[in-house]
């Protein structure tokens, strides 16, 4: 870094910042990733940190990111499993702890059996590899995505699941990624390949051990063959000073199904991409909950693209604000010129706690087929009075009727969770939240 | 049934109420004695459910002029949930869902609620759920209806069932019942009023409001009150159902307005 150019561009000074110093900067043994890596890093020398003039991130204020200095992570916290163990879940035993960021390879539980992986990158054989080069950074574009380009250039541990041909994974894979130190940036990173015929389902999991600002910037791809299954978790509970900025990239083969819930409650400033492709017959289930207050923003983006025929895709997000949180939902979903006999639907609902709670949702529908049946639609309101009257009614006081009720309206996303303590353990956050929210 | 020593719960006179600024309730009285049942009915729009919402505190509605003690009590000086705890019951004409609730959940938290306001002892998952499923006989509930969310999904039949079913668990001192017959069919009705009939005591007393002598025929009341134009225009027994029944309330407004009118001339 430095002062000139700082002057000269004061977005990509930031980034030079954040990329000063990082000792994970080895050269893997892979070329390919190597190149990668390079490939981001002079996107980067091009790129620029967003502002609210940037469309994409309008109502999007990431500049108090950009004032704080954020550290590489230098060593990895030294976590023992009883430190962590209340974040375990019992269904999902297959677990890659990463720490900052950092693969933890004493906490995880990793999984190989023939083509089956379950593990950090670093475990991949040349055969893993070869299986692995054809995703990687191929999924998530980085050319216009500074965050994703970010992630990209400093590439080291990803959390690689492969799993083969007509695989079934009875046990959801969890991937815990935990915060553990004030002013670092990490960049998790996950790829997931299902090949033709699997099934498997995917938790994201990111946690913290301290209420601590930090940055995390994590990019997941995930890739489904034909006739796949995947379904793909995620929970965002950073700690509530925590910049969190994230990109999903979804490829969706022929007759595949990817279906997704994903939960926003930490950060203070938190904004999800999810992008869906979806090849002829392929079908998505994207749903979402962001669960704010106080002075959070939650900003999550969906695109869905029915780029081929007989797409099928179904979103409901929700966001519940409280407080003078700020919430911002935009739902793109484009159909392709001959992507006919598409089936789409697409609903945003939000519940405003307070007089100072904002939401802003933007569903948008771009068409270009023209026998296609697409429907999709907005709500933002408050707790409907006749509801509250009823609970009172029956002894209830007025927070209490107020709490169940904004519980009960996040519990629709959160039921659609398969993993039954994830479920749970998510019903009495959301329990914890909603009564001191009201 | 009418008893000798019994008390007044309730007391109301020359009650005016308004919704939106238009006044429905015109000067009402109405008293309510422990033990007693009473029916209120009358033609649409008479203000049968607004008195009912009104008991019960539902904030739509603005009570411009009268009084209403309940058990000695001003029952407009109590919120909502006050009114609950105290034992003022209101089953819903037309119940709310709430998806994402269980109901066996939400009924152990109201009747813990209003337990513990009351002073009695709350109970625990495990006992509440022998005594709710006890309750739920009397109303020939399946216990299926306890892991479902609150309503989501129920026929009307089975939420008016929920409804007594609360009105069971809350034990309250005067129930108010708004049109707790319509949408029921024949079994239905009668395994509703066959509960509702069990729940009667002599310390606490029912209001039906109907529009149908037909609930009558298993709920029997001890007065019927027929309500038109936001008052009370006549109080008879049960045989002024049956004389509706087959007349129509026509008759009684007519008859009403002479007697006004005679009143005025004299």
């Amino acid at each position: 870094m430095s002062t000139v150019s700082s002057i000269r561009r004061p977005a990509a000074g930031y980034l030079e910042t954040l990329l000063a110093g990082q000792p994970q900067w080895r050269a893997s043994s892979l070329a390919w990733i190597n190149a990668l890596r390079k490939q981001a890093v002079s996107r980067l020398n091009v790129l620029t940190v967003p502002t609210l003039r940037d469309e994409a991130w309008r109502f999007t204020d990431i500049s108090p990111l950009t004032r704080l200095s954020f550290q590489p992570v230098c060593s990895a916290a030294d976590l023992q499993p009883a430190d962590i163990e209340r974040f375990y879940l019992e269904d999902a035993t297959t677990r890659l702890v990463f720490v900052d960021g950092v693969y933890a390879p004493q906490l995880s539980n990793t999984l190989r059996d023939g083509g089956l992986m379950v593990a950090n990158l670093s475990a991949a054989d040349t055969a893993k590899a070869a299986a692995i080069e054809p995703h990687l950074g191929h999924h998530a574009a980085f050319v216009h995505n500074v965050f994703a380009a970010l992630n990209t250039a400093v590439l080291q541990d990803v959390a690689v699941i492969l799993v083969p041909r007509n695989i079934t994974l009875a046990m959801p894979v969890h991937l815990l990624f935990i915060a553990t130190q004030a002013e670092v940036a990490s960049y998790p990173r996950c790829l997931l390949v299902a090949e033709s015929g699997s099934s498997v389902t995917l938790i994201e999991d990111y946690v913290a051990l301290q209420d601590e600002a930090y940055f995390i910037n994590p990019v997941t791809e995930i890739a489904l063959a034909d006739q796949a299954h995947v379904n793909h978790i995620r929970v965002q509970r950073d700690s509530a000073k925590a910049f969190h900025i994230s990109n999903c990239a979804v490829s969706v083969g022929r007759s595949s199904h990817y279906q997704s819930v994903s939960v926003a409650l930490g950060a203070q400033i938190s904004r999800y991409n999810l992008d869906v492709l979806l090849a002829e017959g392929a079908e998505c289930v994207v749903d979402g909950l962001a669960l704010i207050a106080d002075s959070q923003l939650a900003d999550t983006h969906t695109s869905i693209d029915h780029a081929q025929p007989n797409g099928v895709s179904r979103q409901l997000h929700k966001c519940i604000v409280g407080g003078s949180a700020h919430a911002v939902f935009n739902g793109k979903v484009m159909v392709r010129q001959g992507a006919q006999r598409t089936d789409s639907s697409q609903s945003s609902r939000n519940l405003l706690l307070t007089g100072k709670a904002q939401v802003d949702t933007n569903p948008q529908l771009e068409i270009f087929a023209d026998d296609v049946k697409c429907a999709h639609g907005a709500t933002i309101g408050q707790l409907d009075n006749e509801e509250v009257f009823y609970l009172k009614s029956r002894g209830l006081s007025d927070n209490v009727a107020r709490s169940l009720l904004t519980y009960a309206f996040g519990a629709e996303i959160i039921d659609r969770i398969p993993v039954a303590s994830l479920k749970r353990r998510l019903e009495l956050r959301m329990l914890e939240q909603t009564g001191s929210l009201t | 049934m009418i008893y000798q020593e019994s008390k007044t719960l309730l007391e109301v006179r020359g009650l005016r109420a308004t919704v939106n600024g238009v006044e429905i309730l015109k000067g009402l009285d109405f008293t309510v004695k422990s033990g007693e049942v009473h029916a209120i009915m009358g033609p649409n729009g008479s203000g049968k459910s607004t008195f009912a919402k009104v008991l019960a505190g539902h904030t739509a509605y603005e009570v411009t002029a009268g009084s209403a003690l309940f058990e000695g009590k001003n029952l407009f000086d109590l919120a909502p949930e006050e009114r609950a705890r105290a034992g003022v019951f209101l089953a819903f004409q037309y119940p709310i869902e709430i998806p994402g609730v269980a109901n066996s959940q939400f009924l152990r938290l109201t009747y813990n609620t209003v337990r513990a306001n009351r002073g009695q002892e709350e109970l625990d998952p495990l006992e509440f759920d022998d005594f709710v499923r006890e309750k739920m006989k009397l109303l020939e509930m399946s216990p299926d209806f306890l892991g479902r969310s609150v309503n989501e999904g129920f026929s009307g039949g089975e939420k008016k069932r929920n409804e007594i079913l609360q009105m069971a668990l809350l034990d309250p001192r005067l129930a108010i019942l708004d049109e707790t017959d319509s949408g029921l069919d024949i079994d239905a009705l009668r395994t509703v009023s066959q509960g509702v009939n069990q729940l009667a005591n002599k310390e606490s007393a029912i209001v039906l409001v109907t529009h149908y002598q037909r609930l009558l025929n298993y709920i029997v009341p001890d007065f019927v009150h027929v309500m038109e134009a936001g008052r009370i225009v006549k109080t008879g027994d049960k045989s002024l159902a049956l004389e509706l029944e087959t007349r129509g309330y026509d008759w009684v407004a007519a008859e009403h307005q002479a007697a006004a009118v005679v009143a005025v001339v004299a």
